[in-house]
């Protein structure tokens, strides 16, 4: 295979060449470290690349398997991590400048499922300051750009992963979703991510914004790919109080089973039409018409309390990380700013440390949920905010009851201009208004690309919405739509992304670890 | 301070009240939401893995031990066992605390609504109404540098240690205590007496207070009496040990009545205990900074105590202190002054175990209260920390019955016991400390001691019995003690063909 | 419910230890406002009688036995401190000087 090839492999393509030792894990992950040096440069997806541990995880996939020795199937398959997890051996950021060179000494519960299966970790890529955002823009470490527009966000918070994915730079990443950060950056870079089912993947070492709400989840270029990665890292974690203990298993099985015939999918009223773009409106119903015609059952059902959900997500979310971000202080680890003047106590160094380490999204998320949690609002607002919570269960099981999953577009609009919402945060908040209700349900979602708007030729996604612990249905009926897309498109969506220019003009790789 | 008032005066114008915050470290293996060793004493910072640290992407998960323990708390103070209750996260930055909030229960206790009934040391007996015992974890801590004394005032800087942060604490919280009048100084003490014999007797806290196992915040407040409505109440913070609590509680009813008097009012305040002064100065008042912004701890689950479950540790309860003390009094026949003195000297397990061992009460009696007693406050160390085990004192005493020893060797006995050189009877052979009871070395020693004093012999073969004792005691002089004095005194009378 | 002022965020910002210049403090009472604004409805969306969700899946009596797990060596747990002293982290003073 020429390095393009490899490159542009699925995981699931390169699992089965290495294990029929077409391949060797060194070359593939050279590759993935090759396209990086390339492109990255534009892209700025990667804020650490782990060279050295990532061939020498490679090279020691290839000896044992050179001896026989029985691998897990994604063994030497690279895989791109986001820089919210923490490992050991690299430095976790989290986007912000207060753990700017910090090191972990423990490893997340899912980096070190990764590392037991010997997927070489490629690196860690760029998000969002501590994962709030939908742009990628408010990382203390510049912007990630969006693959199919370098003048375009490429989603966020976990604009790094998807764009690495979308690139060509990593067959997989992880990502985290609080209120769409997988989701709606997998959407505007034509890509696949799912959100588990909350408590389905181990929360254990992805550093927290809000405890109740976020989740890790696979970000790849297939729906297959995504169910190999997530059982991967699914499954129960003792160091997680909020973990599950089903298995992760069967998702595999349900994409490759891929069968959508007498199933009923579920358009939920309030989540299309008005205020979404003219071009998502029409790939979205274009979806639709295949899973008919597939054999689906369309019905269309109506969750009225969604209203609340973004107004109920900007009070729990702020709270929850006004309370997980005290611990940034200067203290034990990371950053410490001295006042530069008036006296040096330790509370003028918390103040000073955290308004240097911190951007101005962070800052503005602390102060609303430590105004959301004071006395006399807490009813008001954290209270109110967890009895819709209750309320957008409420409409979920009422329309499971009648869908065995329901669909909606994954965002209003297509990838906007970088800078474009950065001094407007509520527009900024408006692209998560389809992704947040999963999360408030704790119900697992998945986007996978839908094609490319007609007004700006940008990728729109899809998103499909299960019951919890139903994960297994998003791929069953993601498999499905993804193969009738790409029949129709004459091949995966992102055939259709333009060439980079680094990789275009062939350069050498520039860009070393950072 | 205003003008002072006496104590006596104080009370003759003001009605205390008195409310108690008491905090129990518990003695599980590991900290209340990691499974780092929850253990005293050791290097700093050695004792945390990265939850206890705060580290980013860290997640707490409860110990079974601790709630467990903390039901049994409840149950002992006659609470009601919360069938549902959760944790809370109470938001403050202090460099003590790693995450900047204390993961603890709020609203939703774990044992609520009991009582514990406190004796005063004339025997009279005291409810007092316990509002809540619930689940938290403890801090790290802090040692200011710099500065004169040591304290937190003027230090240039502070180092903190983390190995207790996340140790397991229970803290009870009494309802306001009403009616102790004169006696509320008293009641204080007894009050936290009670708690630590409670949670000792459970098993579930070494219960030190010199170590802060057990750390009580003392509230005072003072009213007219005949009036309702409750005063301003001031809490002072972190008195450890019982005669502080006593001390601080009489230091507040006074300080109160003497502002209170010279037509001052109380702020709603911490203040903190000087044990040098025996006073107490202003902490921080309360303010806005007070706002915990308390909300439920998202990364843990509810905690459901069932029935079963309940039930199932109200079966491992030991029997009260209250009912212990009352049995084992009577077991032992000690008088109410030397029941007392035991109690007050700790000393009522060792003496129970020493009992079972096989000695008898007043055995045990003379050994804790006497000789090891004695040595501990030489030592300075609690007598049961000594390193005196019930079954040594079990060993002497039978060494002792047995003739084998007499209790002056029996005190250079416990010497080798202690110097770590065995058993007794191993120290015995070791030192060869036996009596001598061979008659034949016995006699050559006797018959030397009878002629270096002929006149003594003659005196006793004459019929004055009494005078046997000098040449006794030359006898134990030429053995060095080793004889049996017993056995010494009937060779000597039938030597010189007297019956005794 | 009141609107959030400057005097309000100022507040806010000395209970969440975030030192804030003036400009700042002017800027955020203005972008709080709108949000605020945006999110209130919330407060009368759910009646009394709806109870509140914490935890989207629940759990309870997730509990973890009492056994010693793993310990970061000293150096370890100093690794990512600012400043540290005789095995411990070393922070400026607590109080200010009276
Ligand atoms: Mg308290
Ligand atoms: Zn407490």
């Amino acid at each position: 295979m020429t390095n393009s090839e490899l490159i542009r492999s699925s995981a699931a393509n390169l699992a089965t060449r290495l294990a029929a030792k077409e391949i060797s894990a060194v070359e593939v992950t050279q590759a993935h470290l090759d396209r990086i040096a390339a492109v990255d440069g534009a892209l700025n997806a990667f804020l650490h690349i782990n060279t050295d541990e990532a061939l020498s995880v490679a090279a020691d996939v290839d000896a044992r398997r050179a001896h026989g020795e029985d691998l897990h199937e994604l063994a030497g398959v690279p895989i791109a991590v986001k820089d919210l997890i923490v490992t050991i051996g690299q430095p976790t950021t989290a986007g912000s400048r207060i753990l700017d060179g910090w090191h972990s000494p423990y490893d997340a519960t899912v980096v070190r499922k990764l590392r037991e299966a010997r997927m070489p970790i490629l690196g860690k890529t760029n998000l969002d300051e501590f994962a709030m955002g939908s742009s990628t823009e408010h990382s203390a470490f510049g912007p990630t750009r969006n693959p199919w527009d370098l003048d375009r966000i490429p989603g966020g918070s976990g604009g790094g992963s998807a764009a690495a994915v979308a690139a060509f730079e990593a067959p997989l990443a992880l990502g985290t979703d609080t209120g769409g950060s997988i989701r709606q950056p997998g959407a505007v870079t034509g890509t696949v991510g799912v959100k588990p089912t909350y408590g389905a993947v181990s929360r254990y070492g992805a550093i927290a914004m809000a405890s109740s709400l976020d989740q890790i989840g696979p970000v790849s270029r297939t729906v297959l790919d995504s169910a190999l990665l997530q059982e991967v890292i699914g499954g129960h974690d003792p160091f997680d109080s909020t973990s599950l203990t089903d298995p992760s298993t069967g998702l595999v099985a349900a994409a490759r089973l891929g069968n959508v015939s007498g199933m009923k999918i579920g358009i939920i009223r309030e989540l299309h039409g008005e205020g979404y773009q003219a071009g998502v409106e029409n790939r979205f119903n274009e979806s639709l018409e295949l899973l008919k015609q597939a054999g689906a059952e369309i019905v269309e059902v109506s969750c009225p309390n969604f209203q609340y959900a973004l107004g109920a997500y900007y009070l729990i979310m702020p709270s929850e990380a006004s309370s997980n971000l005290a611990k940034f202080d200067g203290v034990r680890f990371g950053l410490r700013t001295l006042p530069g003047d008036g006296p040096m106590t330790i509370e003028r160094v918390m103040g000073a440390t955290r308004a240097a380490g911190f951007g101005d999204e962070v800052k503005r998320r602390i102060i609303l949920g430590t105004y959301a949690l004071s006395a006399g609002y807490y009813d008001a607002y954290y209270g109110s905010a967890q009895k819709v919570r209750t309320l957008i269960q409420q409409d979920f099981n009422a329309a499971f009851s009648q869908t065995d999953v329901l669909i909606s577009p994954t965002a209003p609009t297509t990838a906007f201009k970088l800078g474009e919402k950065l001094d407007d945060p509520l527009a900024m908040y408006l692209n998560d208004v389809a992704t947040i209700p999963a999360n408030l349900a704790g119900v697992p979602g998945l986007s996978l690309p839908g094609g490319l708007a007609d007004e700006d030729g940008l990728p729109v996604g899809i998103q499909l919405l299960a019951p919890a612990r139903e994960d297994a249905r998003l791929y069953r009926v993601g498999a499905v739509l993804e193969s009738l897309l790409e029949q129709s498109w004459g091949g995966p969506l992102l055939d259709q992304a333009p060439e980079l220019a680094g990789a275009a003009a062939g350069l050498a790789g520039t860009k070393e670890a950072k | 301070m205003d003008a002072t008032l006496s104590f006596d005066e104080a009370i003759e114008k003001f009605d205390p009240v008195l409310g108690f915050e008491v905090h129990v470290e518990l003695n599980t293996a590991t900290k209340m939401f990691s499974s780092a060793p929850n253990v005293f004493g050791d290097e700093p910072n050695t004792n945390v893995n990265e939850v206890d640290l705060g580290l980013p992407g860290v997640l707490p998960v409860v110990n079974k031990a601790a709630v467990e323990s903390s039901i049994l708390i409840g149950l002992a103070l006659n609470c009601t066992i919360a069938e549902y209750c959760r944790f809370a996260r109470k938001n403050y930055f202090y460099p003590d605390t790693p995450k900047n909030f204390q993961t603890s229960q709020y609203d939703e206790p774990i044992a609520h609504d009991g009582y514990l009934d406190v004796e005063l040391e004339d025997g009279t007996v005291f409810r007092v109404e316990i509002e809540r015992a619930h689940m938290e974890e403890d801090a790290g801590k802090l040692t200011h540098m710099g500065g004169a004394t040591g304290r937190i005032q003027g230090a240039d800087f502070s180092l903190v240690d983390y190995n207790r942060a996340g140790v397991p604490l229970v803290e009870i919280v009494t309802k306001p205590i009403e009616g102790a009048g004169a006696r509320a100084p008293e009641l204080a003490k007894a009050y936290v007496a009670a708690v630590r014999e409670v949670v000792k007797n459970l098993g579930v806290s070494d219960a030190k207070m010199e170590r802060g196992n057990v750390r009580c915040d003392a509230n005072v407040s003072l009213r007219p009496y005949g009036r309702e409505k409750f005063g301003t109440r001031s809490e002072t913070k972190n008195v450890n040990s019982l005669r502080a609590v006593e001390h601080a509680v009489r230091h507040e009813i006074q300080r109160h009545a003497a502002v209170l008097d010279g037509g001052g009012t109380i702020v709603q305040e911490t203040r903190h205990w000087h044990e040098d002064t025996k006073s107490t100065t202003s902490g921080r008042p309360k303010s806005d900074a007070d706002d915990y912004r308390y909300f439920p701890e998202p990364d843990l689950v509810p905690i459901t105590a069932s029935y079963e479950w309940v039930e199932s540790l109200r079966a491992r309860l030991p029997e009260p202190p209250a009912e212990r003390r009352k049995r084992l009094k009577e077991a032992w026949g000690y008088s109410d002054l030397e029941f007392r003195d035991v109690v007050n000297a700790g000393l009522m397990d060792e003496i129970e175990e020493t009992v079972a061992a096989g000695a008898s009460a007043s055995v045990a009696r003379k050994w804790w209260m006497g000789e090891i007693a004695r040595r501990a406050k030489l030592a300075d160390v609690d007598p049961a920390a000594l390193g005196v085990t019930p079954a040594v004192v079990v060993e002497l005493d039978s060494l002792i019955r047995e003739g084998k020893i007499n209790d002056k060797l029996a005190r250079e006995v416990l010497d080798g016991v202690l110097a770590g050189e065995g058993t007794p009877t191993e120290v015995v052979d070791k030192r060869g400390l036996a009596v001598v009871s061979d008659d034949g070395a016995l006699q050559a020693a006797i018959d030397q001691a009878l002629a270096a004093q002929p006149d003594v012999a003659d005196k006793i073969r004459g019929g004055k019995v009494q005078a046997v004792g000098a040449i006794v005691g030359g006898v134990m002089k030429v053995t060095k003690g080793q004889a049996d004095a017993g056995r010494v005194r009937e060779l000597i009378l039938q030597t010189l063909g007297v019956s005794a | 419910m009141a609107a959030i002022n400057r005097d309000d965020v100022a507040h806010l910002a000395r209970l969440a230890h975030i030192e804030m210049t003036g400009d700042e403090l002017d800027r955020m009472a203005g972008e709080l406002a709108v949000i605020v604004d945006a999110v209130k409805s919330v407060s009368e969306a759910a009646g009394a009688d709806v109870p509140a969700t914490s935890h989207p899946i629940p759990l309870s009596n997730v509990l973890r036995e009492d056994v010693v797990g793993h310990v970061l060596s000293q150096e370890q747990a100093l690794s990512g401190a600012p400043d540290a002293q005789s095995g411990r982290f070393r922070v400026p003073a607590i109080l200010e000087e009276d």
